[in-house]
């Protein structure tokens, strides 16, 4: 017997609701835990003091600036490697072995677990090339842990420029290069943008692979050699140990807004970028 | 066959014995044929029959896809195109395109316009404004988008758009433009102006002008080449193939009994 088409509306609409429903409901719970015992705890002596006693006084300066800096230093790393990447593999070969192997090699990348990245950063860069516990490390390292993300959405937004600009470029006595650079690049930006802003995210967001190889120091850095704490860092720290509850959501709470400040800016420049050129 | 009833002509491109491959495919086949500087030379033909294959080896567009392979010689001023000392590039320079397709690039009128001049290296405000204004003007587009030059070029209407796409080619100071159907698109008074550009562009460029609309092709060629599933059928006066063609085949596509 076959259900009735009105029915099984009535259900779909029922079930995808509530399955938006259940999602939305469990984001909004979960900020706003967060917020309900961070944002007391928050106050400008909080966000532009050091900490004092471990974090269990005083505010999280050094701990901000890790947070703009690390995944800072780590998309400007992965950005040029990964569009250019993403430019070779996609205008510069044809789909072959090898091209599918890359491929298939930068999303096995992309599965790992962070703190695998971290492992690799604490042997390669921290000992091997001895730049030891530091904000190079950590940013190299959190770079190669976004690279596949930004290759993969560089290489689709790439792939979505249409063929005939290519084309168009081409007959107008254009090099490969020349195409790329004026054609191929300003198209695919809003798709590479949303590969940055997930990058950032993920690497704002990590702990694992920033302890191994950024470590977790309190002071506050004056240069890449030295070693910096990340919020995210900061906030599992003063869980973990036990050391203060509220500053550990303060912290949290602070993470929230800068990821959300993140999110705004990407699209605020995105708009922006789309505004200029469709005048 | 002419009946010695015109000059001779200089001839522009001097095609040798052009076959024209897809991986196994054969577009073209042993093409031999000269084309007549600063006239209009039409090419007519059903559905793939290589018209556009034939266009799009003038200006090695067909290097692009990487299972082509030409045999043969096109002499552009009597240098092969495909030898290896030439540049794609610096063809493409000499020999423009207008696509069927109205194919502005998303960027403003201007910037459209002055994309070729420069990347050939032409940086000064003042000289690219001058060559925005004549080719603009030269396609017949230029009273319309005056005030608008910074406006993106994809609002412009589709006819305006390919007349755009031609002021584009222009700009780059071609010896000859390859139009692919240019008015496949395109309403009968966008079409009237784009055929008004070229007549009168002829007189610098030689343009040659692949057409579906063989009506097209007797209002304003003056050569007339017809091509039939990779060959060249016949080539003549425009005049003569459309009243007296010597072929049985060009006879029955030009009056319409097939194609």
């Amino acid at each position: 017997m076959r259900i009735p088409p009105k029915i099984t509306q009535a259900l779909a609409v029922i079930l995808l609701g509530a399955a938006t429903l259940i999602t939305v409901i469990t984001l909004v719970l979960i900020i706003a835990f967060v917020l309900k015992r961070g944002v007391p705890e928050i106050s400008w002596e909080f966000l532009s003091t050091k900490p004092r006693e471990m974090g269990k006084a005083g505010g999280i300066l050094p701990t901000l600036l890790g947070t703009v800096l690390l995944p800072l230093l780590a998309i400007l790393i992965a950005l040029p490697m990964g569009v250019g990447t993403a430019v070779y593999l996609t205008e510069y070969t044809r789909e072959n072995r090898v091209t599918r192997i890359i491929r298939f090699g930068t999303d096995c990348l992309a599965g790992i677990p962070s703190i695998i990245f971290g492992l690799f950063g604490y042997i390669f860069f921290v000992t091997i090339l001895g730049m030891g516990w530091s904000m190079i490390s950590g940013g190299l390292t959190l770079a190669i842990m976004i690279l596949p993300t930004i290759i993969r959405t560089s290489e689709e937004a790439i792939r979505s420029v249409p063929q005939a600009y290519r084309e168009v470029s081409c007959s107008l006595a254009a090099t490969s290069w020349e195409t790329v650079y004026k054609v191929v690049l300003p198209n695919a930006l809003p798709g590479i943008m949303t590969g940055v802003v997930l990058g950032i995210g993920r690497s704002i967001g990590e702990t694992a692979a920033v302890i191994f190889t950024a470590g977790s120091s309190l002071m506050m850095p004056s240069s890449l050699n030295d070693s910096v704490r990340t919020m995210s860092v900061h906030f599992y720290l003063l869980a973990r140990e036990g050391i203060s509850d509220e500053k550990a959501y303060a912290t949290a709470a602070v993470l929230v807004f800068a990821v959300l400040l993140v999110n705004l800016a990407a699209y605020w420049m995105m708009n922006r970028f789309i505004a200029k050129r469709s005048r | 066959m002419r009946k010695g009833q015109c000059v001779e002509r200089k001839v522009k491109i001097s095609v040798q014995n052009l076959s024209v491959f897809f991986g196994q495919h054969q577009a073209l086949r042993s093409l031999t044929m000269n084309v007549p500087a600063n006239r209009i030379l039409g090419i007519i033909g059903p559905a793939s029959s290589g018209k556009t294959t034939f266009l799009r080896t003038l200006n090695r567009m067909n290097d692009l896809d990487p299972e082509s392979r030409a045999e043969g010689r096109v002499l552009l001023d009597g240098a092969d195109i495909y030898h290896p000392s030439q540049s794609a590039v610096q063809l493409r320079k000499r020999v423009g395109m207008v696509f069927a397709l109205p194919m502005p690039l998303p960027m403003s009128i201007y910037d459209n316009v002055v994309y070729g001049p420069r990347l050939s290296g032409i940086r000064n405000r003042a000289a690219l404004d001058v060559i925005v204004e004549r080719t603009l003007t030269a396609a017949f587009l230029w009273d319309e988008v005056k005030d608008r030059l910074n406006m993106l070029a994809l609002r412009l209407s589709g006819g305006q758009q390919q007349r755009l796409c031609l002021a584009r080619t222009l700009a780059m100071e071609p010896e000859v433009v390859l139009l692919d159907e240019p008015c496949s698109g395109l309403d009968p008074i966008s079409t009237a102006r784009i055929e008004d550009a070229l007549t009168v562009l002829k007189e610098r460029y030689t343009i040659i002008l692949v057409t579906n609309n063989t009506k097209q092709a007797s209002r304003i060629a003056d050569e007339t080449a017809f091509f039939l599933m990779g060959e060249l059928v016949e080539l003549g006066e425009t005049s003569q193939i459309f009243t007296v063609p010597c072929d049985q085949r060009t006879s029955d596509y030009v009056t319409g009994r097939f194609g």
